[in-house]
């Protein structure tokens, strides 16, 4: 409280004072508070010793982030059984994790049904999301304001909430397979346009001045949008169509949800399949196979991730960052 | 900000902000409703204007202008949009039938109870005596679930068929005006050639909308609905009817002093301190290693963004589960010493890591391995921002004399916030809905039954008590949905703070 008064008194001091005066003031302050260090030793030895620090520094961190994924390479190659081993490193080095892989299990079914999902649903998604944006982007209708606003609010409610009501709805559609990739892909690309907006970001920044060309030139706007815009957009149509083939091999909520109590277990993808060799029952038995189905997955999504990068950044940093 | 703020002491800076924050969020309290009020203001002004119209047109229609305002399509069918015209009877009758044999009954069993607090559908499964068998048999009831989905369907088929009709008569009212003056109203090839030009946000925009329409509006509207009744295991479809319950299942939540209300605030504080930690050690992190990976005299930069990079490009249910499988204790089974990391503490610091057992050390271990995936998320994203920071900011601060963890402070960090202040709040807003994290981690975590009922546990967020609640043993439907509401007003509000001030939003209206 006292705190609160002085400033209160002060400032009422202040009132008296031309705005001129203040600032003079305020710089007379500033520049009294300066640091007035000595520089101590040559510029040329500060340098290379912070990057002498800064290189050490960014060698133990990388280290210690790629540890974990090491450690599942090599725990893949492990010989002895159980889910705990005490050494880093396995005793005795096989193959046969891999091998049991696709011979004992149906991880290759899991990863062909993954696969199809993942392709089905990205197709549509990219659909979904670049005419929506375009339409927003582009097109003056009435409705399109408030279409806008709800969908910014349908975003706001947690995907998951309307799933038992999802399910419901699939099974009166499909009443014999409603626990079947047909409902996944409907799962994960109905909802598609909802996020339109990183696209309709990119679209706003192509100039209008392209389409007003070529309408004057007696374009359609479906011919703008395929013949002049699509091609314009390379980058963003790559975000869509990586992150939307993407989240398929990463998703467990919804996927658990709708094969929730399936008995044929070839119908799982492999984020279901692989959850379950890690519970308590199947663990021990399961974990280093478990190790060599994650190298088996992991490696292309990561290879497709860094190969495409540029075009993630792009599309996040473009889409989420305004000033 | 006035100049006096330049006056004060640190400790009086942060408060001042802090204050400010706080006004902010009352603010975005305060705007979530009244933006909801001018919503609804809006819409019935927009819905009175649509009326004057409509008693307009029929006012000063002809016969058959106001014939065809009780079938609509007639007016085109006489005036030269026959196709059109035989559209939108064909439509009406459609719609009739459906309103006949199928969403009347619907609706009516749906809301009829409404508010009186009845059950939703009528007749209740039950057995009764076969006496021709001998054997109790089953009469299978009505399925309230099912009814409650279909009286919504309805409900929103009924208000697409009205706007349908309103155009139908205004387009009626203005073939009669052409008419009139003897113009020729445009044939049905010019209408299917617009879909391609004109109108080409139609074709657009039909099916996505579709598929939004029926896989997320109507499940969402009818998961809303279920926290006004007492959908729960007890009244599990198709064995037993549900009830409209009105806003008691909002009370019991609230209500403080019940077991309940107190998991609720529980879940809810550590929601909010989750969300708060993991978005800003993220962040402030990711920053810093994105300055020093860019820093002038480094080397092998590709080399460390890569290794960087790896861990978020690994599909997160492997990471993730492989990291809970290292933190693990081993579940108590003799011999086993548990995860790689549980085992390298222990035998170097002699400490026993109680991940999923301590509730505190779970929290803990949760928001450092989060650390491990969100920093390199944040890396990417910031690095390239950095690099358009305008290097004579820094330049002159040198020469100044500005130190750099100065410089940071007054240049780096104001600039970078205000730039990603957005997306600093979508990543807010997904950490309070980060499933995976939680769930492929801990499960939920350690739970305490003293302190935490309806299968709640220490590290469970909102989102992921949600998904327990509708797949687990109590199939607490009800409780779910009110989750699912507050999780959507938290968010809605926080979304309000930013967007409230950020130009991204404002910089929309002058389209075009």
């Amino acid at each position: 409280m006292t705190e609160k008064n002085t400033v209160s008194t002060e400032s009422a001091k202040d009132t008296e004072l031309t705005n001129w005066q203040k600032i003079d003031r305020m710089e007379a302050e500033l520049s009294s508070n300066k640091p007035k260090k000595k520089r101590r030793g040559g510029m040329k030895f500060r340098r290379i010793f912070g990057d002498t620090v800064g290189q050490t520094v960014l060698t133990v961190l990388s280290i210690l982030w790629i540890i974990p994924l090491f450690y599942l390479f090599v725990q893949s190659f492990r010989k002895e059984p159980g889910a705990w081993s005490p050494t880093f490193f396995p005793q005795e080095w096989t193959f046969d994790n891999y091998i049991r892989l696709f011979k004992e299990t149906k991880f290759l079914q899991w990863y062909g049904n993954t696969l199809l999902i993942a392709v089905c649903s990205c197709i549509i998604t990219a659909v979904f999301v670049l005419s929506v944006a375009y339409a927003f982007s582009r097109m003056k209708f009435r409705a399109r304001k408030p279409m806008m606003n709800i969908m910014l609010i349908l975003g706001m409610f947690p995907g998951f909430m309307s799933m038992s009501a999802v399910y419901f709805l699939l099974k009166v559609l499909l009443p014999n397979n409603y626990q079947s990739h047909l409902s996944l892909i409907i799962v994960y690309s109905a909802g598609a346009a909802l996020s339109y907006y990183i696209a309709k970001g990119f679209f706003d920044t192509v100039p209008k001045s392209l389409d007003e060309a070529a309408r004057i030139d007696g374009a359609s706007r479906f011919r703008t949008f395929y013949k002049i815009i699509l091609p314009l957009s390379k980058s963003i149509i790559i975000y869509t169509i990586l992150v939307s083939f993407i989240s398929p091999w990463c998703d467990y909520i919804f996927v658990s949800y709708i094969m929730a109590g399936v008995p044929d277990t070839g119908m799982y993808t492999v984020s279901l399949g692989m959850y379950k060799w890690l519970e308590r029952e199947m663990i021990q038995q399961y974990f280093t196979t478990f190790c060599a189905a994650a190298v088996i997955v992991a490696t292309p999504i990561t290879g497709l991730f860094m190969w495409l990068q540029k075009y993630y950044v792009e599309g996040v940093t473009g889409g989420a960052v305004k000033g | 900000m006035d100049l006096s703020f330049y006056r004060m002491t640190p400790l009086q800076r942060f408060v001042h902000k802090a204050k400010s924050l706080f006004k902010n969020i009352g603010k975005g309290f305060v705007g979530f409703f009244v933006r909801i009020y001018r919503g609804v203001i809006a819409f019935f002004l927009s819905l009175g204007r649509g009326f004057r119209e409509f008693f307009k047109n029929f006012w000063y229609g002809d016969a058959l202008t106001k014939t065809s305002h009780l079938f609509i399509g007639l007016s085109h069918l006489f005036r030269g949009q026959i196709v059109r015209g035989i559209l939108y009877l064909l439509l009406e009758c459609a719609f009739a039938l459906y309103m006949i044999f199928f969403g009347g009954r619907y609706l009516a069993m749906c809301f009829e109870n409404f508010f009186t607090g009845g059950s939703v559908g009528r007749a209740e499964t039950s057995d009764f005596w076969n006496e021709e068998l001998g054997i109790y048999d089953k009469v299978v009831g009505d399925n309230s679930f099912l009814i409650l989905l279909y009286g919504i369907l309805t409900l929103f088929v009924i208000a697409f068929f009205l706007i349908i009709y309103v155009n139908a008569t205004r387009e009626s009212f203005n073939l009669e005006q052409y008419h009139i003056i003897g113009k020729k109203p445009k044939g049905f090839r010019s209408d299917i050639d617009g879909l391609l030009d004109n109108k080409f946000h139609l074709t657009l925009l039909s099916l996505p909308m579709l598929g939004l329409f029926l896989f997320t509006i109507v499940p969402l509207v009818t998961m809303i609905l279920i926290a006004f009744t007492n959908y729960d295991a007890a009244h599990e479809v198709p064995q037993h009817l549900f009830q409209w319950v009105g806003f008691e299942n909002f009370s019991n939540l609230f209500a403080g002093n019940s077991k309940l209300g107190e998991t609720f605030w529980r879940v809810l504080g550590w929601t909010l301190i989750w969300a708060v930690l993991a978005t800003f050690t993220s962040y402030i992190f990711g920053m810093l290693l994105a300055m020093l990976i860019n820093r002038k005299g480094i080397r092998l930069k590709k080399l460390y963004r890569t290794l960087f990079v790896a861990t978020i490009a690994v599909p997160q249910f492997v990471s993730l589960l492989i990291m809970s499988k290292m933190l693990d204790t081993g579940g108590g089974i003799l011999g086993s010493g548990g995860g790689i990391i549980t085992q390298l503490i222990e035998s170097l610091f002699n400490y026993h890591l109680k991940f999923g057992i301590d509730i505190n050390t779970t929290r803990i271990c949760i928001v450092l391995v989060n650390m491990w995936i969100g920093v390199p998320y944040s890396m990417l994203m910031c690095s390239g921002i950095l690099m358009n920071i305008p290097n004579d900011l820094y330049e002159s601060a040198r020469i100044d004399g500005a130190s750099p963890a100065r410089r940071f402070f007054k240049i780096t960090l104001p600039y970078m916030l205000f730039v990603t202040g957005p997306y600093l709040i979508t990543q807010f807003i997904g950490n309070i809905n980060n499933f995976n994290v939680i769930y492929l981690l801990s499960g939920g975590g350690p739970g305490d039954i003293m302190l935490y009922t309806d299968g709640a546990k220490g590290t469970d967020l909102l989102i992921t008590w949600l998904y327990k609640l509708s797949l687990g043993v109590d199939r607490n439907y009800k409780l779910a949905s009110v989750i699912g509401i507050l999780v959507f007003v938290i968010s809605a509000v926080f979304s309000l703070v930013v967007y409230n001030k950020s130009s991204a939003v404002k910089g929309e209206d002058n389209f075009q």
